[in-house]
């Protein structure tokens, strides 16, 4: 439960980490977008020369990396299987019993897979280079053109900071409380959904309980620093535009132009 | 894992090994979190240890020294890497059915165990692990009542919230949801941890009390030298996930400079026993009570 | 530097009974650059005290001044909140940030510091608690010990003049406690910082300046350290207890030996006359 991996920054020195956030941020959306776009292998292949020229940048181990994408094995063989044996096609390669494999499904499988592969591996940069209080600073600063319209884009980023500090907190308590109910005989593996559902109730009344004590600490912590929501408020890490971020623009402009011009092919 | 597949037909020995002298017994047991992973950490490392029935044992340690680990072996949350735990001479990993028991009969009280109270009321709180246990009402109650009553909460208090309780109540009433199973053996995680000296004093001297009237064998983790010295009459220090020292408190405070090393405090009356034998070789080390140092100092006015 | 007349403060509890007085007429002056204890046993209304002291509570009865500033009066707020820093004693439920040095720039930001003047903030405070080496850490890679000096560094970015500690050291083993003990005296001794520290420790309540005790919503003792803990009787009484020599030196007198009654460490015990004579 601990060993979350989704949104976990590895703080190292390196270009990809000192660009702004909100760079970061509106070049991954890019990315995902062209990557949709992509209907030729090679397409597939500029996105992985792109992406591995990023992973050089950024200095991430590439293992971490590729752990991201234990995760999505499944989905991986569930949405590559759904295509293999669900898409009608002409040129039948194997036919037993109901299974059909065509060339079109094959086809549609290894597309499917590497769209798949290629995002999460994409996206998984933006958390690795970019640590929760910067991408929460980027995410509220490309909201707050919204201001107007009422949307609290200061707030909504200081809820996903405090939601992400507190979720390894909280799911090692859950963990403890578990254990310590087992210890006075609590079972949780048997007996019918109700009496399942019911064996919850040890859990997450204290669960909700210590919840609501460390907001209301954490609270207290925050007010006793002067915390009075983005009235006056400034940051250590000032985003600001520069050369190097311009040119991170541009780079992903060409790698669009190139992912367009594979789709002629 | 081994001592599970090789022991197919475990009632032939079981006989012999009810007469086991101790009520607790590790054999070489090591814990490996996260194996074969890059984030492997050896939490205890071939850990031995015998305690009697009716002992009271303390085991002390810094924060990550492997005690807490050790503990949850005991009632079978946690199960060993490798090597054997048994609870009366019998392996308690080799019938899954039997977990419940051995969680009955070895009772664990966890550190900040206030955490744990769920229910809206004290009393119903506290029966939770006797009906889980599957006893008659009336059994729970009697249970119930006695185990308040060793903790010092008088009927008063069986229909309040737990929340309207002091921190040292509640941490009482959470101590005799354990005791309510009737547990032959009793394991607290850092009773005293975050409660002034009068909250210290009082639960301090209701575990005493759990030994000495009740027979149940204790285990006290704690990190507070002070409090081992006060109870118990053998200490077991852990460090880095090893047993690094078993005896008495004498023997065990004598060694003042291998204990801070490892990032414990002695008592301030174990240090200055020290610094005063170091003067004057007639006076003794590894006293840590004020009554034994007066006795010790009077002893050199008075001969 | 902090001066409170009569104060008085109660907690509205739950409907049926009655409010609780948590604090009832107390008095107190701080002056610049002391080190002052506070003792007392749960609910004697330290912690309600200290959180008077940078108006999270302000009081229903009575006034407080920090530096001259009234806290009742909300414009002040934010200026005293500033001036007197709090570190509490959960250390897990005071951390905003993922990264240390993003949590100890916390508290500049929202005074709405420059940005390139946060930095050095946050550098010379990391510094000051000894905790450079972790700057790009996230917390829960931290011990207690380590996690309570970021939550001091968080403060002293802020550039406080005094520090509140409301039990620092109540949830951490004794190598934590003594890593946070020497950060505060060491911000008293060299920085100059006047520290108000909230304690159940007896050995850490003699580190100071003077000891406030409390009891029951009002302050019963205040003295040097040497004043209060030679009333042993007295403060057993109050359900706290004093220093270990201390006890020994009055259990000697008691039995007949002419100990001094107001030893506080192992060194002083050491050196008395009576001692000394028979070693």
């Amino acid at each position: 439960m601990t060993k979350i991996t989704i949104g976990q920054h590895y703080p190292t020195d390196s270009i990809i980490h000192h660009l702004d956030a909100r760079v970061k941020l509106i070049g991954t959306i890019m990315y995902i977008v062209f990557l949709l776009f992509v209907n030729h292998y090679a397409g597939y292949g500029v996105a992985a020369l792109f992406l591995t020229g990023i992973i050089a940048l950024s200095k991430i181990p590439p293992r971490l990396i590729f752990r991201g994408l234990r995760m999505i094995v499944f989905i991986l063989i569930f949405a590559a299987g759904i295509n293999l044996f669900f898409t009608a096609g002409e040129t039948v390669l194997f036919h037993f019993a109901f299974i059909r494999i065509t060339l079109e499904g094959i086809m549609m499988a290894s597309h499917m897979a590497m769209r798949l592969i290629l995002l999460v591996m994409g996206s998984s940069i933006l958390t690795l280079t970019t640590s929760p209080i910067q991408l929460t600073d980027g995410i509220e600063s490309l909201l707050n053109p919204l201001k107007p319209i009422k949307v609290p884009a200061h707030d909504i980023a200081m809820l996903m900071t405090i939601a992400l500090r507190y979720i390894p907190a909280l799911a090692e308590e859950m963990e403890k409380i578990m254990k310590a109910q087992k210890a006075r005989g609590a079972d949780f593996d048997t007996g019918g959904l109700i009496k399942r559902i019911r064996s919850m109730l040890p859990i997450l009344v204290p669960l909700f309980v210590s919840a609501f004590k460390r907001a209301d600490e954490l609270a207290t912590a925050m007010e006793a620093r002067c915390y009075r929501g983005d009235i006056n408020r400034t940051k250590m890490k000032a985003m600001k535009m520069t050369r190097t971020e311009f040119i991170g623009m541009g780079v992903m402009i060409c790698f669009g132009g190139l992912i367009f011009l594979t789709r002629l092919l | 894992m081994k001592a599970q597949t090789n022991r197919l037909n475990p009632q032939p020995n079981e006989g012999a090994e009810e007469t086991s002298p101790y009520i607790i017994e590790l054999r070489q047991i090591s814990h490996i979190y996260n194996e074969d992973s890059v984030f492997e950490k050896r939490a205890i490392d071939n850990v031995s240890l015998k305690i009697k029935a009716g002992e009271m044992v303390a085991l002390i340690g810094h924060t990550g020294s492997g005690k807490s680990t050790l503990i949850q072996h005991l009632n079978a949350l946690l199960k060993p890497s490798s090597g054997m735990v048994l609870i009366n001479g019998k392996d308690i990993h080799t019938d899954k059915a039997k977990l419940k028991s051995i969680r009955q009969r070895v009772g664990l009280v966890f550190q900040y165990p206030e955490h744990q109270l769920f229910e809206a009321e004290v009393f119903k709180d506290v029966a939770f692990g006797p009906n889980q246990m599957g006893l008659t009402e009336e059994e729970v109650n009697t249970r119930v009542k006695s185990a308040l009553e060793v903790v010092g909460l008088d009927e008063s208090c069986y229909h309040k919230s737990p929340f309207e309780l002091s921190g040292g109540q509640k941490r009482r009433a959470a101590i005799a949801g354990v005791l309510a199973m009737r547990p032959e053996i009793l394991i607290l995680d850092e009773p005293t941890a975050g409660l002034d000296p009068r909250g210290r004093d009082e639960i301090l001297s209701q575990i005493k009390h759990m030994h000495t009237k009740l027979g149940l064998t204790i285990i006290l983790v704690s990190h507070s030298m002070d409090d081992a010295a006060r109870l118990t009459d053998r200490i077991l220090v852990m460090n880095k996930g090893c047993i690094i020292c078993d005896g008495t408190p004498i023997e065990v405070f004598a060694q003042g400079e291998m204990l801070k090393n490892i990032g414990l405090d002695v008592p301030q009356i174990s240090s200055l026993m020290t610094c005063l034998h170091e003067k004057n070789s007639n006076l003794p080390t590894g006293i840590f009570s004020v009554e034994a140092a007066a006795d010790a100092i009077m002893k050199l006015v008075r001969p | 530097m902090i001066l409170g007349e009569k104060l008085t403060f109660e907690y509205a509890a739950y409907d049926e009974t009655p409010p609780v007085l948590t604090l009832k007429g107390v008095d107190i002056t701080v002056k610049a650059g002391e080190f002052i204890a506070i003792l007392g046993h749960n609910g004697s209304g330290k912690s309600t005290l200290a959180k008077h002291l940078n108006a999270l509570l302000v009081p229903a009865e009575g006034t407080l001044w920090i530096k001259g500033a009234d806290t009742k009066d909300a414009e002040n707020t934010w200026r005293i909140r500033q001036t007197v820093g709090m570190v509490f004693q959960n250390p897990d439920n005071q951390i905003i940030a993922t990264i240390v040095e993003e949590d100890v720039a916390f508290g500049p930001e929202n005074l709405g510091v420059k940005p390139t003047e946060i930095r050095k903030r946050v550098d010379e405070s990391l510094a000051a608690v000894g905790m450079s080496e972790h700057s790009l850490a996230p917390p829960h890679h931290l011990s207690g010990g380590q996690k309570q000096r970021v939550a001091i560094a968080g403060v002293l970015a802020m550039h406080p003049e005094c520090i509140v500690l409301d039990e620092p050291t109540a949830m951490l083993d004794p190598s934590g406690r003594r890593e946070v003990m020497e950060t505060i005296t060491k911000l008293n001794r060299e920085s100059g910082m006047t520290v108000i520290l909230i304690t159940h420790f007896m050995e850490e309540a003699a580190q100071a300046d003077r000891i406030l005790v409390m009891d029951d919503g009002v302050l019963v003792m205040n003295d040097i350290p040497r004043n209060i803990f030679r009333q042993a009787e007295a403060m057993q009484k109050l359900g706290l207890g004093v220093p270990g020599v201390t006890e020994l030196a009055h259990e000697l007198r008691r039995r007949g030996l002419d100990v001094a009654d107001d030893v506080l460490t192992i060194e002083e015990f050491m050196s008395d006359k009576a001692i000394k004579s028979l070693l």
